[in-house]
């Protein structure tokens, strides 16, 4: 199956800059794989164990992941995937870092 | 160095006045790459707490759709503390996700919902790195 994956900003250095790239694959956990052999390093910033991280979302044509399989959601040729990090914060301490460390403050 | 409109900047006051205790959230996005913060877009809490803020993934995808269309970008991102000083916070600086933004931090411990100054402070934050920048506000 080919989608076409959404890429933030922050992201953007693994992607040469662009804003969108093709993946392959029948579930978004293959699609992040395929997207990894293209852009080394992607990978680590999206998934934590076998999970997608805390905070970042993906959808998958506009439905947000968590609600539809997470990582095990099936795609279809043609569908869009978007990866969004969460804007979130505060001044609450005991939350972990969102991407790069898993050092759980 | 921030510069912001006086409209713009008195709209964030008065949600970070409006909600708290809670914690306020919302962006002022602007056309890509001009540093101009023009579309003030007050968001929702979805964590509606004093301690934590978080927009909702259904907004945040809506969001960015419609900055995409309108070739815009989140110029700023903003949120407030209610009873602590307008720093980013270890939690704020792990979450910051948009390299190119102005964080702007309000504090409402002073005055709380009621009239009265307010902190409000702008920070660049770079791969965990806090930079603190002046504020102009323009009339």
């Amino acid at each position: 199956m080919a989608v076409e994956v959404r890429i933030p900003t922050i992201l953007r250095t693994y992607t040469g800059g662009q804003k969108a790239v093709p993946g392959q694959g029948g579930t978004l956990s293959e699609v992040i794989e395929d997207l990894e052999s293209n852009h080394p390093g992607i990978k680590e910033r999206l998934v934590e164990g076998e999970d997608l991280r805390r905070f970042v979302n993906v959808y998958v044509n506009d439905e947000d992941v968590r609600f539809t399989g997470g990582l095990g959601t099936s795609v279809n040729d043609g569908d869009q995937v978007v990866v969004l990090p969460a804007v979130a914060g505060g001044c609450a301490p005991a939350v972990v870092a969102a991407w790069s460390t898993t050092d759980g403050i | 160095m921030l510069r912001i409109d006086r409209a713009t900047y008195d709209a964030i006051v008065a949600h970070a006045k409006r909600d708290h205790p809670d914690e306020a959230c919302g962006v002022v996005a602007g056309p890509e790459g001009s540093d101009r913060p023009e579309r003030f877009v007050p968001m929702v809490n979805a964590a509606g707490s004093p301690t934590f803020y978080e927009f909702d993934t259904v907004d945040l995808l809506k969001l960015y759709k419609e900055m995409d269309a309108r070739d815009e970008e989140p110029v700023v991102v903003y949120h407030s503390h209610t009873a602590t000083e307008a720093y980013p916070s270890r939690t704020d600086i792990g979450l910051a996700m948009e390299p190119n933004a102005h964080y702007v931090l309000v504090s409402t411990r002073e005055h709380g919902n009621s009239d009265g100054p307010v902190e409000f402070r702008s920070y660049r934050i770079v791969e965990g790195s806090v930079t603190e920048e002046d504020v102009s506000v323009e009339d």
